[in-house]
């Protein structure tokens, strides 16, 4: 999985700012990707990690900071700007949020139709493929309310690859599924790394993290605290909260 | 036929038969324009910006407090003061498609709001604009989910339908009317007024409740009494 990483960053972040009233969530965040990388977001609850996640494509508007896509500012007030820089980064929720009217088809073909404004037939062609990619060509037909969890999670990936995005971002990709269901979502996404995707994932699943990503990055109270390879950073941390966070997440059976 | 069964046959029926075609005729449309009417109220009210949420709730708190019949007579009666002549048939599909609208608009924002944020997230994640967003991921949604609410406004639309012969367009109620008071058989007349009555909203839950079933979502079917 050698990733090649060309000077400049595909995603830039710089000082993210974001309070929720008077709480502070994002103290100012500096982040940068090369392409091809895999960055894991780790830390306790309330860290500010998918509140990171959801400023990098302007769910959440950050109060201040910049964001860069292959070192163009994104400026959020310019909402053609946004719909098409948001094409570029996939999204990944933790509870899948797909559409539930529609079919895990119509679920994939629909930005394709609305956003790319691509023919019906040629939609239907790429999303058939994408949804053979994440292994559910058969279930095409299928409604949300008729796949596993694990399946929603794979329709949502496969509807976040046919935009051909540039960075996937993963707000906790498997925490609403059952450990059984987990493993087909795993594979998803070591897959798409494999295939070279530039991903940033907040997850608790330290055993993945550590197979997967290039580099940990711990996140409390709004800042990183400490990033770094997997190794370093979940064995042999240099602040004493990484080491306590990362003990204590990896006792949890992370290892799976 | 002679008797009561003649009365009904022979002269009552072919009456209430062409009351009741401008009966539809009036429904039909109000129907629909108010359906569409309660859509893009209930959307403004939910998802527009400032004025177009305002705009919206000053017409929904007019529309519903304003009794009707007193809707109607503006309409009819008090426009051509204004210069604005009105059919009683088109004041009567305007004040119809108006109220039901503002009706409708509640529906359709309730169901809006239960509809999970999620769902929005999702779709501008993929890129879409806000008003695809509310098109193509948020009223499909919604509107199924608002479906048996807006079907029973439609049913009383079919008897509030009744008020349009006040302002002189003569329908089922109206002709009604104008055989019961030349011939002061007011039961007969009214009885067989209110069974076509009951056959229309008949008719039209059964008809509701087949959309309701084609547009059941997997996952969402819920049973009817």
């Amino acid at each position: 999985m050698a990733k090649a990483s060309p000077s400049e960053p595909v995603l830039t972040l710089d000082g993210i700012r974001k309070s929720f009233g008077s709480k502070e969530i994002l103290c100012g965040v500096d982040l940068s990707i090369h392409r091809g990388q895999i960055k894991v977001l780790i830390g306790p609850s309330g860290a500010g990690k998918s509140t990171l996640l959801q400023c990098i494509n302007f769910l959440v508007v950050p109060d201040g900071g910049r964001i860069s896509l292959e070192g163009q500012p994104v400026d959020p007030s310019d909402r053609k700007a946004l719909c098409r820089y948001r094409q570029q980064v996939g999204m990944i929720f933790q509870d899948f949020n797909l559409f539930d009217h529609l079919t895990a088809l119509g679920n994939v073909e629909i930005g394709l139709v609305r956003v790319k404004k691509m023919k019906r037939s040629m939609a239907r062609e790429r999303a058939l493929a994408e949804l053979e990619r994440v292994g559910l060509a058969r279930h095409a037909h299928q409604y949300p309310a008729e796949l596993s969890g694990g399946q929603k999670q794979r329709v949502s990936i496969a509807r976040a690859l046919a935009l051909d995005p540039k960075v996937m971002l993963l707000d906790e990709p498997t925490s609403a599924l059952d450990p059984e269901l987990i493993g087909e979502v795993h594979a998803v996404i070591r897959e798409l790394g494999a295939a070279g995707m530039t991903m940033i994932m907040a997850t608790h699943q330290i055993g993945f993290a550590r197979a997967l990503a290039q580099e940990i990055i711990f996140m409390e109270n709004g800042v990183i605290i400490e990033q770094g390879p997997p190794d370093q950073i979940l064995d042999d941390a240099q602040c004493q909260r990484t080491r306590e966070f990362c003990a204590k997440i990896t006792e949890l059976g992370g290892h799976g | 036929m002679t008797g009561e069964a003649g009365f009904i046959f022979n002269e009552l029926m072919p009456s209430l038969l062409r009351g009741l075609w401008m009966s539809l005729g009036l429904i039909v449309p109000s129907a629909v324009l108010g359906f569409f009417l309660g859509v893009l109220a209930g959307s403004c009210r939910v998802y527009g910006v400032r004025a177009l949420r305002w705009s919206a709730h000053v017409y929904v708190a007019l529309f519903r407090g304003f009794p009707l019949l007193v809707q109607l007579y503006i309409w009819y009666f008090g426009l051509p003061r204004l210069g604005v002549y009105l059919s009683p048939y088109m004041a009567s599909v305007l004040g119809f498609s108006l109220c039901s609208g503002a009706y409708h608009s509640e529906y359709i924002r309730g169901a809006l709001l239960s509809i999970k944020k999620g769902q929005v997230q999702a779709a501008q994640a993929i890129g879409m604009t806000r008003l695809q967003t509310i098109l193509h991921v948020i009223l499909p949604q919604a509107v199924r989910r608002a479906l048996p609410g807006c079907g029973n406004e439609i049913i009383y639309l079919i008897k509030y339908s009744s008020l349009a012969y006040m302002v002189t367009c003569i329908e089922l109620t109206g002709e009604g009317k104008i055989i019961a008071s030349a011939t002061f058989k007011y039961t007969e007349v009214f009885t067989v007024v209110g069974i076509i009555y009951l056959a229309l909203v008949s008719v039209a839950s059964w008809g509701l409740g087949k959309l309701e079933d084609r547009l059941a979502l997997p996952g969402f079917q819920y049973h009817r009494a």
